[in-house]
């Protein structure tokens, strides 16, 4: 078994208006990225590159051991791929795409199907022009998911669902990682999601990866630092400084390197640590990309 | 059986403490009993939809502190002698004293006068059971 479902390493790709810089990318199996960005971050390209629907122009990618896109007819067997332009027929039931996967992949599962039909409140009978968006894009998944891929890759799986439709989703997401070979890899610019049920996170912007870490040292290293300072004071020296903000003795400090001892450096220097706020993914998210964009800048 | 353990978007704390702290109270009132195998990480992932990285992370704390024992290519069962309940409470209370002591700084409160407050507060919530009670 390979150890890493995805591997990128220095893909770029070209276009007119958007460059893809010098991407690399490491996807344990077993484990669930969430892939974060803003709209035009890259994210869709990205996936296209891994899916083999577009070439790299330099660089390498493999996924579930095949070089892409060279090899992707035999990946493609064990990719499961959900994206928003993903058309059904309109005209079919969902039982009629349900029979057509069946024919094509050897290893769809009939009686998850059917059970995965009950979870996501479809009928078989129903035709895809009749469905709701939420609807559709449970259809979709669930033509996914019963071919029991290797790796699920899922372009923005969430955008325009409900909250319950949402819940439903997530939760058959983390019901496919109780097979400790079964990967997936998610976009979303929906923080809350990747939060909740992604090991890893990544972070797109402007065509480059700003940033790449199990969510726990995410959630660990950024904390906003609200000092108070003795007047004529300067700031103290804080390690991995992302953000000042606040005003001059009431300074707001946001650290991408946080770690308990930095209190202390601070209360000797003079300056007195009011409050140490935990931070949110997408305030993580945020900031990471305005210090990011100022770095480009400046 | 494990979907009981509640994690609130709103509750400032990290997800894994929030799991952490909902596990010891399960141990503390024997809903998890001593030596008693408890859910695979991945087992609890899933019945939570949180990611198996949270979770295992609460494990990891959960047996730096001697609440439970993972065996390695079995599992983790609930540690033969994980004494919770003074433990726990006792932990929780220096949380709290840490922050009281931190705002009594900020309101520039001296030690004595938050010994007052202290007793203060406590005479209070004396009084409010006392109602309670009573109706």
């Amino acid at each position: 078994m390979n150890e890493l479902a995805v591997h990128f390493e220095g893909v770029n790709k070209r276009y007119a208006h958007f460059t893809l810089n010098d991407i690399s990318l490491d996807l344990p199996t077993g484990s669930i990225m969430g892939f974060i960005g803003a709209n035009g971050a890259g994210k869709s390209t990205t996936i296209r590159i891994l899916m083999g629907l577009v070439r790299q122009d330099a660089g390498s990618v493999r996924v579930l051991g095949h070089a892409m896109p060279a090899e992707q007819t035999s990946a493609k067997m064990d990719i499961g791929f959900v994206s928003e332009d993903m058309r059904l027929y309109g005209a079919a039931t969902l039982g009629w795409h349900m029979e057509f996967i069946r024919s094509i992949f050897p290893k769809w599962d009939a009686p998850y199907a059917t059970d995965l039909l009950r979870r996501f409140d479809l009928k078989a009978e129903q035709k895809i022009k009749g469905l709701s968006h939420g609807q559709r894009v449970k259809a979709a998944l669930l033509l996914a998911l019963a071919r029991r891929p290797k790796l699920l890759v899922l372009d923005e799986p969430t955008t325009g669902l409900d909250p319950v439709a949402r819940r439903e989703v997530l939760g058959e997401l983390m019901a496919v990682l109780a097979d400790e070979d079964r990967t997936i890899l998610f976009s979303s610019h929906n923080t809350l999601d990747v939060e909740q049920i992604s090991d890893q996170i990544t972070f797109i912007d402007r065509g480059r990866i700003i940033d790449s870490a199990d969510k726990e040292i995410f959630l660990d290293r950024w904390r906003r630092l609200r000092l108070a300072l003795p007047p004529d004071a300067a700031l103290p020296h804080i390690p991995g400084v992302v953000e000042i903000g606040g005003s001059g003795r009431l300074p707001v400090v946001t650290t991408k390197s946080f770690e308990p001892g930095m209190v202390y450096a601070c209360n000797d220097s003079g300056a007195t640590v009011q409050a140490i706020d935990t931070m949110t993914l997408e305030e993580i998210f945020v900031a990471n990309v305005q210090s990011r964009r100022q770095e480009q800048i400046a | 059986m494990h979907s009981d353990i509640v994690i609130s978007q709103t509750d400032g704390r990290p997800m894994y403490l929030q799991i952490m702290e909902q596990i010891k109270q399960r141990i503390a009132v024997g809903e998890w009993a001593i030596g008693e195998e408890i859910p695979s990480i991945r087992q609890l992932a899933v019945a939570l939809r949180v990611s198996v990285i949270t979770i295992k992370r609460a494990y990891l704390e959960l047996e730096r502190e001697g609440v439970i024992v993972t065996q390695q290519g079995k599992g983790s069962i609930v540690a033969p002698n994980a004494r919770l309940t003074p433990r726990l409470y006792d932990e929780e209370l220096a949380e709290h004293l840490e922050q009281v002591v931190r705002l009594g700084k900020l309101l520039g409160l001296t030690p004595a006068e938050l010994a007052v407050r202290l007793q203060v507060a406590t005479d209070e919530f004396a009084a409010g059971r006392l109602t309670k009670e009573k109706v």
